[in-house]
């Protein structure tokens, strides 16, 4: 196997993240593109400790995962939250600090 | 230039997860967008798989598929997101988005190429369990341990913030 063609498709992911980040309005499908861009990082982590044959890079990806678990339970009660207050999911209607 | 099995494998799964990743961000079906990521995710822990990282991609499973992607699905119901396409979930962002994701992959591609464009390899048993355990609880111990107190706060704090008072 050459480690080129898992470090692009982790490369594509992180890339197809960021896009989602910046378009998405509904607060849950950036929560999601956040996730894609988290398992892009992964594929990274657990190809390199392939190639090396090192098992720091497991463990590495096993506490992004975790985090990944913690952010997202977080994330979704900030999203509930805002629900709750403003009445909209939608970043773009979320504009009270706007100058 | 010869495929071997595990080529042809990557190259059907990378195909997969290449179409899914884009329909995440590209449909306008909150619902669909959920079951798109389900397929990324799965796809990943086949590539985990290929990688020869078994506990990895089977973590993967259990913490992505069984547990995130329910709390999405959760979200989605809490926050009536709407279930069909109604309206389109893009931002007038677009163009400045495609510019900036596609930029910033030709800049990954065109360092990883030059760094690792003939480089091969063969996974070796850094990925079984066996050896992730023993690493974990010798070296890794103190962020294995802050790792339960991390996710003790989130516990802690999701809670905090989501409760009505």
């Amino acid at each position: 196997m050459q480690i080129i063609q898992f470090l692009i498709l982790a490369a594509f992911l992180f890339c197809v993240g960021v896009y989602g980040v910046i378009v998405r309005k509904n607060s849950v499908l950036v929560l999601m593109s956040i996730e894609l861009m988290l398992a892009g990082v992964n594929l990274n982590f657990l190809a390199f400790s392939a190639m090396l044959n090192d098992t720091a890079g497991q463990i590495f990806a096993l506490f992004v995962i975790a985090i990944a678990a913690a952010e997202v339970g977080v994330g979704l009660a900030l999203v509930i939250l805002i629900f709750r207050g403003f009445g909209v999911s939608d970043f773009n209607e979320l504009d009270e600090m706007k100058g | 230039m010869n495929l071997s099995p595990h080529d042809v494998a990557f190259g059907i799964i990378a195909a997969g997860m290449v179409i899914a990743a884009i329909g995440v961000v590209t449909t306008d079906n909150v619902m669909h967008a959920a079951l798109f990521l389900v397929m990324v995710m799965a796809g990943s822990a086949a590539q985990y798989l290929l990688l020869a990282a078994e506990f990895v991609a089977w973590v993967q499973v259990i913490v992505y598929i069984g547990a995130v992607v329910i709390l999405f699905l959760f979200g989605i119901m809490v926050t009536r997101a709407p279930m069909r396409a109604t309206a389109s979930q893009t931002n007038s962002q677009r163009f400045v988005g495609a510019i900036t994701a596609l930029g910033l992959f030709g800049l990954f591609a065109a360092i990883v190429v030059d760094a690792y464009e003939h480089t091969r390899f063969v996974p070796g048993d850094a990925g079984t369990t066996q050896a992730i355990s023993s690493e974990l609880f010798t070296d890794f111990i103190v962020p294995f341990e802050l790792i339960s107190l991390l996710l003790l706060g989130a516990l802690v704090g999701a809670v905090a913030l989501a409760r009505k008072d």
